[in-house]
C-alpha cells in the first residue's frame, strides 16, 4: 500500500508507453480511451493517496528502499497530494476536451500528454532538489513538443523563445545545485533544512547566492517580473488543450518557491531567513499590476487569459513572500481556484473562437455565435469566478488572499494593488464579452457546433469552481493542514530521514560515517 | 589546478553568455551548449578537486565524493537531449519563418523576408 506514493509517476509513464505500442497507436479511438481511462484512474489514486496521508500524516518512500539522505526519495505531504490532485484532475479535463478531435492535429498528443503528467506528478512529489531538476526536465521536454502540436507559425516562434528561456534557467538551476551541493553536502529537502541551519559562517554568502539563483529559476518558471515576457505568447497561441495543462505549469515554480523558502530558508534558518522575501513582495505585486495592464489592453481573448494566469501568478508569489501559516494556506486555495478557472477559460476561448468564423478570438464585431446559450453560461461562469464575485470560488480565494494579511503597511499596499486590479480585470472582461457575444452582425456562422466531450471537459473544469464553494469548510480545512505541515519541518526530518523501515545493519553502520565525515571534511577543506 | 579549472568555467560561461545573445538561432544554441559544459565542469568541481580518489568505498583512504559525477552524468545526458530538440525546432523555424532570427523576423526593413 506504501507504493501508492509512486503510482502517480508511474501510471502516466506507463500509459505513455502503452499508446505509442502499435495495437494502440494505429486507432484514434483506442488511444483516447487509453488515455482518458487512465486519467481517471490518475485521478482517483490521487484522491486515495490524499485520503491516505490526511489518516496517517506525511508519507515518504524510498525508490528502491535507498534510505535518505544517500538515495533518491518521495514526499507526499498534503501540499504536493493537492497539487497532485489538482493535476490529474486538469489533466483529465484537457485529455477529454483534446479528444474530441484536437489530438489529430498532430502526432503523438497522448502520449506527450501523459509524460508531460508524469513530469510534473514527480516534481511535486519528489522530496530532493536534483530530481526536482530532472522532473522539470520531463515535463519541459514534453511541454515544447506540445507547444508546436498542431503547427503554425506562431507556435514555431513562440516555442523557440520558450525553449531557449527554459534551457537557459535549467543551467542556473544545476549552477544553483551545485553550489548548495558544494557547501551543504547534501540536496535532500528535509537534511538541507538541518545543514542551513547549522552553516559555518564563511559559507553562508555562497549558500544565500545559491538560494537566490534557485529564486531566479522558480521565478522564470512562474513567470513573474521580469521573467514573464514568454507566458503570453506561449500560452495564447498553444492549442486549448495544452494551454489548459499549462496553467497549472507556472504553479509548479509558485510551489518551488513555496517549498524552498517556506522549508529550506524558513524562519530556523539564521541568517539566512526569509532571503526571498524581501525580492518576492514587490516583484509578486508589480506582476499583478502587469498582468491587469494587460488584461485590459490585449487585443484577442486568449491573450487576456493568458495575462489572467499572470495576474494569479504575482497574487500567489506576494503570498509567499509574507511567509505565515495564514498567507500558506491561502496560496493553496487559490492556486486550485485559479488554475482550474484558466483553464477552462483556455477552453472557452477556443470554442467561442470556432463559432465567430473569421474573427476568430479578437475582439472585433464578428458572426453571430451559434450556441450563444451554452457558451455564454459557460463564459458567465468562469469569469464570475476568475474576478471574485459571489458565488463562485473565486470570492472565497480572493477573501483568504486578503485576510493573509495581517500587518497594517502591507494591507495598505496588498490590498489596494490586488483590489485596483480586480477592477481592471472586471473592465477588460467586460468589455471583452460584450464584443464577442453582443457586438455581432450577419447570420451565424455555419461552423459546427460544441461537441458533447468539449461541453463535458468544460462542465468537469467549471464543476470544480462550484465544488470549490460547495465544500469550502472542509477544504479551507485541507489547505490549513497542508500549511501548517509545511511549516512543521521536525516532523518532515523525523519521518524522512529516522525512517523505522530502514534496518541498520553493522555494515551500514560502518559505512554512514565513512561517508559523512569525508564530506564534512572536504568541506571543510573547500570553505577556508 | 584549481586556478585552471575555475578559469575554464569563467571562460566558456562568458563565451556562452555573449553568443546566447546574439540574434540568430545557430549561435543561440551554440551559446547554450558552451554554456552547458561550463555547468557540467562546474558540478563536477562541487564534490571538490581530488586526485586519485576513489569513487567508490573500498580500502582507499582518499574518497571522491561519487555523488556530483551521479549529477553531472544525468545533466549531460538532459542537456544532450534538449539540445537535439532545439537544433531540429531552429531548423523548423527557419523553414517556418523563413529566416533564422531569434524573433522571427529580421530587424532591417526592406532586406529581409517576413
Amino acid at each position: 500500500m506504501w507504493h501508492l506514493v509512486v503510482l502517480p509517476i508511474i501510471l502516466p509513464m506507463l500509459t505513455a508507453l502503452l499508446i505509442i505500442l502499435p495495437p494502440i497507436h494505429r486507432r484514434p479511438s483506442r488511444r483516447r480511451w487509453v488515455s482518458m481511462i487512465s486519467a481517471g484512474i490518475q485521478f482517483i489514486i490521487a484522491v486515495v493517496l490524499l485520503l491516505q496521508v490526511q489518516q496517517h500524516g506525511l508519507l515518504h518512500y524510498a525508490v528502491g528502499n535507498w534510505q535518505a539522505p544517500f538515495g533518491i526519495v518521495l514526499v507526499a505531504d498534503t501540499l504536493s497530494v493537492v497539487m497532485v490532485c489538482l493535476t490529474s484532475f486538469l489533466a483529465l479535463g484537457a485529455i477529454i476536451y483534446g479528444s474530441a478531435g484536437e489530438d489529430e492535429k498532430g502526432s503523438f498528443f497522448h502520449p506527450l500528454f501523459q509524460f508531460q503528467v508524469m513530469g510534473i506528478n514527480g516534481a511535486f512529489l519528489t522530496g530532493d532538489l536534483f530530481n526536482m531538476f530532472v522532473f522539470f526536465e520531463v515535463l519541459l521536454i514534453a511541454s515544447y513538443a506540445l507547444l508546436v502540436h498542431g503547427g503554425g507559425k506562431n507556435k514555431t516562434k513562440a516555442a523557440l523563445h520558450y525553449v531557449v528561456l527554459n534551457l537557459t534557467g535549467s543551467a542556473v538551476f544545476l549552477i544553483a545545485l551545485a553550489v548548495l551541493y558544494g557547501t551543504l553536502g547534501t540536496l535532500n529537502m528535509a537534511d538541507m533544512i538541518g545543514k542551513v541551519a547549522n552553516i559555518a559562517p564563511e559559507d553562508v554568502m555562497l549558500v544565500k547566492a545559491g538560494g537566490l539563483m534557485l529564486m531566479i529559476v522558480f521565478a522564470l518558471k512562474a513567470a513573474i517580473l521580469p521573467l514573464q515576457f514568454w507566458l503570453p505568447a506561449a500560452y495564447s497561441s498553444a492549442s486549448p488543450a495544452v494551454a489548459a495543462l499549462f496553467a497549472v505549469m507556472t504553479k509548479i515554480g509558485v510551489y518551488g518557491l513555496l517549498r524552498v523558502y517556506s522549508t529550506i530558508f524558513g524562519e530556523h534558518a539564521g541568517p539566512l531567513a526569509g532571503i526571498a522575501s524581501v525580492w518576492l513582495l514587490p516583484v509578486g505585486l508589480i506582476t499583478i499590476v502587469i498582468g491587469a495592464i494587460g488584461v485590459i489592453s490585449s487585443k484577442d481573448f486568449r491573450k487576456i487569459v493568458a495575462h489572467l494566469v499572470l495576474i494569479s501568478v504575482g497574487t500567489l508569489v506576494t503570498l509567499v513572500s509574507l511567509q505565515t501559516p495564514a498567507s500558506a494556506s491561502a496560496v493553496v486555495f487559490y492556486t486550485v481556484h485559479s488554475t482550474v478557472v484558466c483553464a477552462a477559460l483556455f477552453l472557452i476561448a477556443d470554442l467561442v473562437a470556432n463559432q465567430r468564423g473569421k474573427a476568430g478570438d479578437r475582439l472585433v464585431p464578428g458572426r453571430r455565435i451559434a450556441q450563444p446559450a451554452l457558451l455564454g453560461t459557460m463564459f458567465f461562469i468562469a469569469v464570475l469566478s476568475v474576478t471574485g464575485i459571489p458565488p463562485f470560488s473565486g470570492f472565497i480565494g480572493k477573501l483568504m488572499v486578503l485576510q493573509a494579511v495581517v500587518e497594517p503597511m502591507n494591507k495598505l499596499l496588498i490590498w489596494g494593488v490586488v483590489l485596483s486590479c480586480t477592477l481592471l480585470v472586471i473592465i477588460g472582461l467586460s468589455r471583452a464579452g460584450t464584443t464577442l457575444f453582443w457586438r455581432v452582425s450577419g447570420t451565424e456562422s455555419d461552423a459546427e457546433h460544441v461537441k458533447p466531450l468539449q461541453t463535458v471537459a468544460v462542465g468537469w473544469l467549471l464543476l470544480a469552481s462550484i465544488l470549490l464553494v460547495v465544500f469550502a469548510g472542509p477544504l479551507t480545512q485541507l489547505s490549513q493542514n497542508a500549511a501548517s505541515e509545511l511549516y512543521d519541518i521536525n516532523s518532515l526530518t523525523e519521518r524522512v530521514l529516522g525512517s523505522p523501515s530502514f534496518d541498520m545493519t553493522p555494515e551500514t553502520l560502518n559505512l554512514i560515517p565513512n561517508i559523512t565525515s569525508n564530506i564534512s571534511t572536504n568541506t571543510a577543506i573547500g570553505g577556508q | 589546478m584549481e586556478t585552471l579549472f575555475a578559469s575554464c568555467i569563467g571562460f566558456l560561461t562568458s563565451c556562452g553568455v555573449f553568443l546566447m545573445l546574439r540574434g540568430r538561432t545557430f549561435p543561440v544554441m551554440m551559446g547554450l551548449t558552451m554554456l552547458s559544459y561550463a555547468v557540467n565542469l562546474f558540478i563536477f568541481s562541487s564534490g571538490r578537486l581530488t586526485l586519485r580518489g576513489a569513487a567508490v568505498l573500498g580500502n582507499s583512504d582518499n574518497y571522491a565524493d561519487p555523488l556530483p559525477q551521479a549529477l553531472v552524468l544525468t545533466a549531460i545526458v538532459i542537456g544532450f537531449a534538449m539540445t537535439a530538440f532545439l537544433v531540429i525546432l531552429a531548423i523548423r523555424a527557419r523553414a517556418d519563418l523563413g529566416n533564422d532570427h531569434v524573433d522571427g523576423k529580421l530587424p532591417e526593413t526592406g532586406k529581409g523576408q517576413r
